[in-house]
């Protein structure tokens, strides 16, 4: 599903990942952890395609093709979708107006005709009662006035409208309390498949236990220095990433 | 001969023909006069200094339009905002159009300003309002008043309410190489009547035109009226529009000022609250491009104590335009209790585009609640990242967040189908189809 080889990635002259190699299978759920500062926003946006970085060498390949050249709505219809750490407010544009928005030109890109109003408005009630969130949530502006748990719920709502092959999420444990986390986990386990693939990041093992991962990594300093199983992110809980710093240092 | 010797020089051919004993004619004699001493406003006054006239004056305009065209409906019907039903009151290069017109005597007024200085039932109005808001000072708007003689005239009695919207549609069709037009509009809201009213200026051809037109309201106590002016004018046609509302206890103006197309838009937006509990609203979205150029002037007088008003002005500039945004409140020393709040916003889509900001309050009273806020930007990165990532392209992602940045000013528009056309003008602007029903 996703291959990245050695890829290095700067911003204002600042390197800031240093040569990354990670592979994703389709029906797998990648963990990405590592302390502040160590990298793993820009991975998520570097892979959603944000222009604000640099790519130097390497390069990411969704299903064998090098991403290099799409923009990042050419990634969004091949199938790649980033849940944002910090959604951005949108002010008059209504949730129900974006998604319609969003799901329509992807299926222009892909030379499809609009959704039919009815089908779209049955998978938007399909979805949104799947994350448990309030029909009037749907017609306010976007992110607008959402609470951090709120603006998390609805990256996930986007996520099972768009159907995406590769969704990567960016702490979206951060800002929800343990009812939200259970209702976004639950979210995400449905939408797993055998033919799409997930990256998590987070600082927590506790989403771990909700959205249980094939393989955790641990970045540092724009390198992922440590990949196992599940066991070590409870290992990272238990012990800190300062015997990884030590290890990567020598 | 410049544009002003023209005009002071064609006065008194502009006589012949006139009622020079009406009173309305003493008016245009001292209006004439002070339009001399002052001629056009240069960049020299305060008030004028981020717009030039100095292109326009020396411009040999037609004054007086020779000949009445006829128009095909069919041709025009897309200056109309023909989806619902509405009085129309039309003029074709500055002739009124019967044709095109659909006036009314049936319990409201809804005519012309010839008829309305003619004929005597319109006497006492005319006498009671006429030039009684607008200035007599202003240079222009005197130049508007030596030569008024056509426009829209719109009385609504006591508890009255037209059946429908009414359209004001000013039409030129370039028979003149260069034609200068002077509309002067009354409106008169009496206590408890409503009325809704659309105008234009539509240029049908790429040859010069010159508007500077004057529109006096006057609302009565508890009195609603909601004014629209929609701007979208051809890239050779301008436009001063001088506004002057006068509002009693209760009452509540809206004004919608839609600046999407022309060379040079001048609004002076003037607000007289004469009484309490008022609510005057002013709303403005401007999208510019090419070396276009809208310069809103508001003023809103508080003389009073418990009113409000709200000014809310989004621009959106391109390409080489330029805006200037002057919005200036007054609230007099027993005007306690006022709540002004104005907000002007502007978004910068090129490098060599301007806009020019400016509030300026007069406060005398020391219980009041004024606020304002002026921003200048460009589109936000991280919203366009955002939306792209949803595969919104970037072009219609940018069109989205334009489109969301004036949003709120739509949202107060209370025609539904003039809110949709607008919505559409504002789409076919930045060249992109909503994918969602607006």
């Amino acid at each position: 599903m996703l291959e990245i080889k050695n890829l290095h990635a700067s911003v204002d002259g600042k390197e800031i990942l240093k040569g990354i190699n990670l592979k994703v299978n389709a029906g797998e759920v990648h963990a990405i952890m590592g302390p502040n500062g160590s990298g793993k926003s820009t991975l998520a946006e570097v892979i959603a395609g944000q222009e604000e970085f640099e790519v130097g060498e390497g390069s990411i390949l969704l299903e064998g093709e090098d991403l290099e050249e799409l923009s990042p709505e050419e990634r969004a219809h091949k199938g790649v979708f980033l849940s944002f750490q910090y959604p951005v407010e949108i002010p008059g544009v209504s949730v129900t107006n974006f998604m319609k928005t969003a799901i329509n030109e992807s299926r222009k890109a892909q030379g499809l005709e609009d959704m039919p109003a009815n089908e779209m408005l049955k998978k938007i009630r399909e979805k949104s009662e799947m994350l448990e969130i309030d029909r009037k949530f749907l017609s306010r502006s976007l992110n607008e006035g959402f609470s951090g748990g709120e603006k998390k719920r609805n990256e996930i709502f986007q996520m099972a409208m768009m159907e995406p092959k590769l969704a990567i999420l960016d702490e979206t444990d951060s800002g929800l309390d343990i009812d939200a986390l259970r209702i976004v986990s639950n979210g995400v386990n449905k939408l797993r498949s055998k033919d799409n693939a997930i990256i998590v990041i987070t600082h927590y093992q506790r989403l771990l236990e909700y959205i249980v991962p094939d393989f955790v990594h641990v970045l540092y300093n724009g390198k992922i220095v440590k990949s196992g199983t599940k066991e070590l992110a409870l290992e990272l809980e238990e012990k800190g990433y300062d015997w990884l710093k030590e290890e990567a240092a020598v | 001969m410049d544009l002003k010797e023209k005009l002071v020089s064609s006065f008194m051919a502009f006589e012949d023909g006139l009622d020079l004993d009406h009173p309305v004619h003493e008016e245009r004699s001292s209006a004439i006069k002070n339009f001399e001493t002052k001629g056009f406003p240069t960049k020299k006054d305060e008030a004028w200094k981020y717009t030039s006239l100095r292109g326009l004056e020396k411009i040999d305009f037609s004054i007086f339009p020779k000949h009445e065209t006829t128009l095909e409906y069919k041709d025009v019907k897309k200056y109309f905002l023909h989806e619902i039903d509405t009085y129309k009151i039309v003029f074709v290069d500055g002739v009124y159009s019967s044709y095109l017109s659909e006036t009314t005597h049936d319990g409201v007024d809804v005519c012309l300003m010839s008829s309305a200085f003619s004929k005597p039932m319109f006497k006492q109005v005319i006498e009671v309002y006429f030039n009684k808001a607008a200035s007599k000072d202003e240079s222009l708007t005197s130049l508007n008043t030596a030569f008024s003689k056509e426009g829209a005239y719109i009385y609504i009695p006591k508890n009255k309410m037209p059946k429908k919207p009414i359209q004001i549609l000013h039409l030129a069709t370039g028979k003149e190489p260069a034609l200068m037009l002077q509309p002067r509009n009354l409106i008169v809201a009496e206590d408890n009547a409503e009325v809704q009213i659309i105008e234009r200026h539509q240029s049908l051809t790429g040859n010069e035109v010159f508007t500077n037109s004057v529109t006096e309201i006057f609302a009565g106590k508890d009195a609603i009226v909601d004014y629209y002016k929609v701007q979208n004018d051809e890239p050779t046609a301008s436009l001063v529009d001088n506004t002057y509302i006068s509002q009693k206890d209760s009452s509540v103006v809206r004004v919608h000022t839609f600046s999407l197309g022309g060379k040079l838009i001048r609004n002076n937006l003037n607000f007289y609250q004469n009484g309490e509990r008022i609510d005057s609203t002013l709303k403005g979205i401007t999208i510019l491009g090419d070396k276009q150029h809208v310069d809103h002037h508001t003023l809103v007088h508080h003389a009073q104590p418990n009113c409000e008003s709200h000014q809310d002005y989004k621009g959106i500039f391109g390409d080489s335009s330029t805006g200037v945004f002057n919005g200036k409140i007054i609230v007099d020393k027993i005007a306690q209790k006022t709540d002004a709040f104005q907000q002007n916003n502007n978004i910068l889509l090129s490098d060599k585009s301007t806009i020019n900001s400016k509030p300026q309050l007069e406060i005398f009273a020391d219980d009041v609640k004024c606020s304002h806020g002026c921003t200048i930007g460009q589109l936000d990165d991280e919203a366009l990242f955002y939306l792209r990532s949803r595969g919104i392209p970037k072009k219609e992602a940018k069109a989205l967040l334009m489109y969301a940045f004036a949003n709120n000013v739509l949202e107060s528009v209370r025609i539904p189908e003039l809110k949709l056309r607008i919505n559409k003008i504002i789409a076919d602007k930045l060249g992109v189809r909503m994918g969602f029903d607006l």
